[in-house]
């Protein structure tokens, strides 16, 4: 190639390589949402500061809340994240488990008692007990997928049809409510603070990922066991700990996610708490463009993705989508984003634009 | 090479040996008639209760006669290697359609029957399309088109209703009597056992299916894509039509399968077949079909369907009837199924290697 | 069309990303021969044929059959059959869930209805008059991979086809099989069909081909009758230079001198694994290079893997600097500085999506630990260390692996485990489908690191490699260690004669 052509072409692949960034995909789409909603109704990014019914300082608007509700599935995406890389498949289950994590934090703060005058176990205590069963549960997938070789989704299948039963099992199908105001801390508000706290905790869980993805191998562990199992396995790995591992990292976000949920409303509702929420969660990962048959993965961009699900959950329900009907809509916009991200049509794409290219170039 | 060929001669002889001569599928479709028999002659003699009635098994294929065609569609599907999640929510939009059809606008039954055809089709071609010439993941593809099935049933009508047009009533209460079967009551009166319209229907897709699988070029083709694409694609098979087939006839049995589940509820209503798409997979699964592909049989899927319900029968029978049994039985079974396939495979992955 | 002429490719391109796979290759094929199409890893050999077969698309040049008026279009391999273009390919291309019958039959009959009774007689003849040892009715995957590569090659001979592609099929045949194979390639030949033949086997070319197409960098090198070039040349051609390091590393001295001062680093006795083998004793010294050999199958592999822990060790006893030491699996083995290349890259060695520079440190790592993570820099100073060492052929070290040639690939697997600094390196198939201009850079860099001092074991299929690499060799029959030969024993007949099995 010649020099001069070189020079001409450095801002176009500035461009291209933009384009081939993982996180442009979701950037894009976040971008869009947003251009979207400043062109229909600008007050989307409006956020005001008010009070709530306690006395509290609390930021309000749209933004916020799709960084509050956006909060759990942010932290499941983690978790999806590494369980897609290592295992090539998704968990169906994080729904279901997100049931069980809640019932039991409820189960353990009110001692049996439906309606309990106090806790009768301190939060943090009622939140290890669900950390370790949401892990056993992950653990207990994972064991499926590593050691007797089941297809995750499939495998996973198995929790998601026992564990809201479960869930209800645990509390004996009783609805628990809990009247201390402590303990809405973590799906709302901590007064004086006027952010939710939701936010705070996903923030520390990517910290945390961050960190741990920074100071230990558990990235090149992961995407190696995900790539090659075998070959893995010949470099010194334990290709079978490693899944499990995944699926025991997306057992603690459950539980995080779990208490969040319950802590939102105080209470639970077996069939109804984080409803659906296996897909988002999956959506986010495919969003990020990460490949849903393992290997190679993108943290930060399945994050990103995470927020893109939220932000466009929420600008429907603004503009009055029942949220029954959401999901069609939803429906409509992973199916345009898939067609736009997948190869064969990047690649017709591209094969389009070199022809016009070279015709232009014969003028 | 000369020893290989002694071995395998030899391994003639002997139950074990005979097992390990299957392919796959019959090994796996053996397991499951077995089990689904034993469960059953189980029931009969230990429950009695009402298994020793013929009607009890008749009642088990009149509410499943529509998971038995969906989870025909999810096995077809299956073996080529992909998955079709959308068939619950396709179910919920046919029944709700049909039901929106049929009472509000003075539709008669075989414009329904039309509609449930069309809707099926035009999932099963658009997803089929999306997964065989787009290349996009069908986990993702048929999720959306869960979505989308699902969403669509609420913006079509939001709250349930029961059909009451005359003629969809009369068909849906067509029961067919099977001689000989019929069983005596209490007041002394001979009550004859009867199917549903839609029993006939399943086992007729059961047996097309079937055929379609076992005796045409086609059906072949979908076992060689799903054991290896590549392979398929360099024995000159023509790999995308036949991804795309799999979907379209999938999709074209969700539309069945929804028209006969809308015939047997007689109602619309968004929460229609809820999980039904989870039930066709388990099914599936139990019946012998391995999401990996190239590995199951119709057959196999129908005793799935049946050895499912039956389990939940004799559960709820022994005295756990709380609603969350229901669940976690279900998923017992499926758990049961999928370990004992991983060790059967393993064990004979095992002996194949050594041989 | 002139004469005899049956195929005729004319300027072909193929562009991959990044790469100009074949730049105007002309390929000409006559009725009645058997062409050979030689090149390195890379040369464009696998392009053309898959470009040939359908399986790409090309971007410019025309292709013209015997038979048919004006160039052909070819969009899939289906198109490819019809047309009378049979094929078989490197890797097994049927389907292991179907039966032997099946993939025999499958996409090749007219109708929509399967008689399976018909194709199943068929079947049997077929595998009868081949003599390979499967039935119709079994499952495909429960063949041995050397019955399924026959199977595909039945397949592809039964077609009736004008033009016959092999593109490597012996890789995974035994030499009774190969010699089937060439009987029936001589006859294909005298009922007139065209063949073209692809390997890495210099013999095997000079045993069966009439004619020999050389690719080098995807364009051709040129077109040449079999009498009218001597080996030397056209390893020369295929290089692209004039070399004879072939002579070269022959008249390198073996190093290794087995005297009293011999340090063994590593001794088993009696070791077996769940992989079939039958218990065997085997000894290395500090910086020996010796070998296991024997046929496909006859469990050389499986010994190494068992010192390595590779597959399940069942019994027997490992002592390492006359420590005893137990092996559980890889990673105990690699603490005590034993490396393992294995047979299968693709399978067992690369880990294609990853770069060359994490392929590179990954064993290191994992020695190192999970919670000690190379940093980004020392990492790369390693990667262009080895890279520049072993001379790897790569765009850059972030470029994924699997986008290398098969050569390069191997010299990257070579670093990851150099890098772990082994005391005891065994090297499984090292030069299997790759180049042979990586296959003489390999055999040199063993003889040097032997001379450093470090013990190699090392497999190959082919004798002369390691005749000339190894001062002994264990010879495997049947899973079990039949013998071992040093000094003058080194020798072609004397190994042929102890593997084929004296009590004849």
């Amino acid at each position: 190639m010649a020099n001069s052509e070189n020079a001409r072409t450095s801002s176009a692949g500035f461009l291209k390589n933009l384009v081939r960034n993982q996180c442009f995909i979701p950037i894009a789409a976040l971008l869009l949402l947003a251009v979207f909603n400043l062109i229909a109704d600008p007050s989307f990014f409006r956020i005001t500061l008010g009070y709530n019914s306690a006395g509290n300082p609390v930021l309000s608007g749209f933004i916020i809340d799709i960084i509050n509700n956006g909060s759990e599935l942010a932290i499941l995406a983690i978790g999806m994240t590494l369980v897609t890389a290592a295992s090539g498949g998704q968990d169906i289950s994080v729904g279901a488990a997100i049931a069980i994590a809640g019932s039991v934090i409820l189960r353990v703060l009110c001692g049996g008692n439906a309606r309990p005058e106090t806790l009768q176990a301190p939060i943090i205590v009622a939140f290890l007990v669900a950390c370790v069963v949401a892990m056993l549960f992950g653990a207990f997938n994972g064991i499926l997928v590593a050691y007797f070789k089941i297809q995750p989704m499939i495998a996973t299948l198995i929790l998601y049809t026992a564990g809201r039963s479960i869930a209800a099992w645990i509390n004996n199908n009783e609805l628990p409510v809990i009247s201390d105001p402590k303990f809405a801390y973590f799906g709302g508000f901590i007064p004086g603070i006027p952010i939710p706290t939701p936010c705070f905790i996903a923030v520390a869980c990517m910290i945390v990922i961050g960190i741990v993805l920074k100071m230990t191998n558990l990235r090149l562990y992961t995407q190696a066991v995900g790539i090659n199992q075998s070959s893995s396995k010949l470099n010194g790995l334990n290709p079978e700990l490693i899944k499990v591992l995944a699926f025991v990292i997306l057992g603690l976000c459950v539980a995080v996610a779990g208490l969040i949920k319950v802590s939102r409303v105080s209470s639970i509702n077996y069939s109804v708490i984080a409803k659906d929420i296996e897909m988002d969660a999956i959506l986010a990962v495919a969003l990020g463009g990460n490949a849903l048959s393992g290997g190679k993965f993108n943290m930060t961009a399945s994050i990103i993705g995470a927020f893109v699900i939220q932000c466009l959950t929420t600008t429907l329900y603004k503009f009055g989508v029942s949220s029954t009907a959401l999901p069609a809509y939803k429906a409509v916009v992973v199916i345009l984003l898939v067609v736009v991200s997948a190869p064969t049509v990047r690649e017709y794409l591209n094969k389009i634009t070199q022809k016009m290219k070279l015709s232009k170039e014969v003028a | 090479m000369a020893k290989t060929d002694k071995n395998n001669a030899s391994a003639g002889k002997g139950l074990g040996a005979k097992l390990m001569g299957m392919t796959d599928t019959n090994l796996l479709l053996t397991i499951t008639v077995i089990v689904f028999f034993l469960m059953y002659i189980g029931a009969v003699v230990f429950l009695r209760a009402g298994f020793l009635k013929p009607q009890t098994f008749f009642l088990l294929l009149n509410s499943n006669a529509a998971l038995i065609i969906l989870a025909c569609g999810m096995s077809l599907v299956m073996i080529t290697g992909g998955i079709d999640i959308s068939v619950g929510g396709v179910t919920a939009l046919v029944s709700m359609c049909c039901a929106v059809y049929l009472d509000y606008k003075g539709g008669n039954v075989f414009g329904a029957v039309l509609i449930a055809l069309a809707i099926g089709l035009a999932f099963g071609a658009f997803q089929g399309f999306m997964v065989a010439y787009l290349d996009i993941q069908p986990f993702i593809v048929t999720l959306a088109g869960m979505f989308f099935a699902k969403g669509m049933t609420t913006v079509v009508n939001s709250s349930p209703f029961n059909v009451a047009n005359e003629a969809f009533v009369a068909l849906k209460t067509t029961r067919i009597n099977v001689p000989g079967l019929g069983s005596v009551n209490k007041k002394g009166i001979y009550v004859p056992a009867y199917v549903e319209i839609g029993v006939l229907i399943a086992i007729l897709v059961v047996i097309v299916m079937f055929a379609l699988l076992r005796w045409t070029k086609m059906g072949r083709n979908f076992y060689a894509v799903g054991g290896n694409k590549q392979s398929a694609l360099m024995l000159g098979i023509n790999v995308k039509r036949t991804k795309f087939l799999s979907h379209l006839i999938c999709g074209l049995l969700a539309g069945i399968g929804g028209f006969i589940y809308f015939l047997h509820v007689g109602s619309g209503s968004p929460s229609n077949a809820a999980g039904a798409e989870m039930d066709a997979i388990a099914s599936s699964i139990i019946g012998g079909t391995m999401l990996t592909g190239g590995v199951g049989n119709v057959v196999g899927t129908f005793f799935g369907v049946l050895s499912l319900s039956t389990i939940q029968n004799i559960v709820s029978s022994i005295g756990f009837d709380e609603a969350w049994w229901t669940g976690i039985t279900k998923a017992a079974m499926l758990c049961l199924f999928l370990v004992v396939q991983s060790v059967v495979m393993s064990v004979r992955k095992k002996r194949n290697a050594t041989n | 069309m002139e004469g005899n002429v049956v195929l005729k490719m004319r300027n072909i391109h193929k562009i991959f990303p990044g790469v100009h796979a074949l730049q105007g290759v002309d390929f000409t094929l006559r009725k009645g021969e058997i062409h050979a199409l030689m090149g390195e890893n890379g040369a464009g050999k696998s392009t053309l044929i898959k470009v040939l077969t359908g399986v790409y698309g090309k971007e410019d040049g025309e292709i013209f059959l015997d038979g048919t008026e004006g160039a052909v279009a070819i969009h899939s391999p289906q198109d490819a059959q019809n047309m009378g273009i049979s094929t078989v390919y490197q890797e097994i291309t049927l389907c292991p869930n179907l039966t032997v019958a099946e993939n025999m039959f499958i996409a090749r009959t007219k109708g929509a209805v399967q008689n399976w009774k018909k194709m199943n007689a068929d079947t049997d003849r077929i595998l009868e008059s081949l003599q390979i040892p499967a039935r119709a009715s079994q499952q495909l995957g429960t063949c041995s991979l050397a019955v399924q590569q026959m199977i595909a090659i039945a397949r592809a001979v039964d077609m009736e086809c004008k033009v016959l592609i092999l593109d490597e099929p012996t890789s995974s045949l035994d030499e009774q099989e190969v010699e089937k194979l060439f009987k029936l390639m001589r006859d294909l030949r005298a009922k007139g069909v065209g063949i073209i033949f692809v390997t890495h086997f210099l013999e095997q070319v000079y045993e069966v081909c009439d004619r020999i197409t050389v690719m080098r960098d995807g364009k051709l090198v040129g077109e040449y009758e079999i009498e009218k070039l001597p080996r030397v040349q056209l390893v020369s051609k295929m290089l692209g230079k004039e070399v004879d390091d072939l002579s070269d590393i022959k008249s390198e001295v073996k190093t290794f001198d087995a005297g009293k001062d011999a340090v063994p680093v590593l001794e088993a006795e009696g070791l077996v694994s769940n992989a079939g083998i039958k218990p065997f004793d085997f000894h290395i010294n500090k910086g020996e290079v010796n070998g296991f050999t024997g046929l496909l199958g006859s469990g050389r592999s499986e010994c190494v893997r068992a010192i390595f822990g590779a597959d399940r060790v069942t019994g027997g006893k490992v002592r390492m600097g006359g420590r005893d030491v137990k092996i559980a699996k890889p990673l105990d083995a690699m603490k005590n500085g034993i490396a393992y290349l294995p047979e299968d890259r693709k399978v067992d060695g690369i880990v294609g999506d990853l770069s060359v520079r994490d392929n590179i440190i990954l064993a290191q790592q994992v020695l190192k630990g999970f919670f000690k993570p190379f940093s980004r820099a020392e990492a790369n100073k390693v990667a262009d260390e080895y890279i520049k060492l072993l001379n790897i052929k790569t765009a850059s070290k972030d470029t994924p692996i699997k986008s290398l040639s098969g050569g390069n690939q191997q010299k990257v697997i070579l670093a990851r485990w150099l890098f772990t600094h082994p005391e005891y390196l065994i090297l499984d198939e090292p030069t299997r489908g790759i180049d042979v201009g990586t296959k003489v850079d390999i055999q040199k860099l063993v003889l040097k690191l032997a001379s450093e001092g470090m013990s190699v074991t090392f497999i190959s299929s082919e004798l002369d490699e390691m005749l000339r690499t190894c001062s002994r060799l264990i010879v495997m029959r049947d899973r079990k260690a039949v013998g071992e030969l040093t000094g003058d024993d080194l020798n072609q007949g004397t190994v042929m004669s102890t593997i084929a099995g004296g009590d004849k």
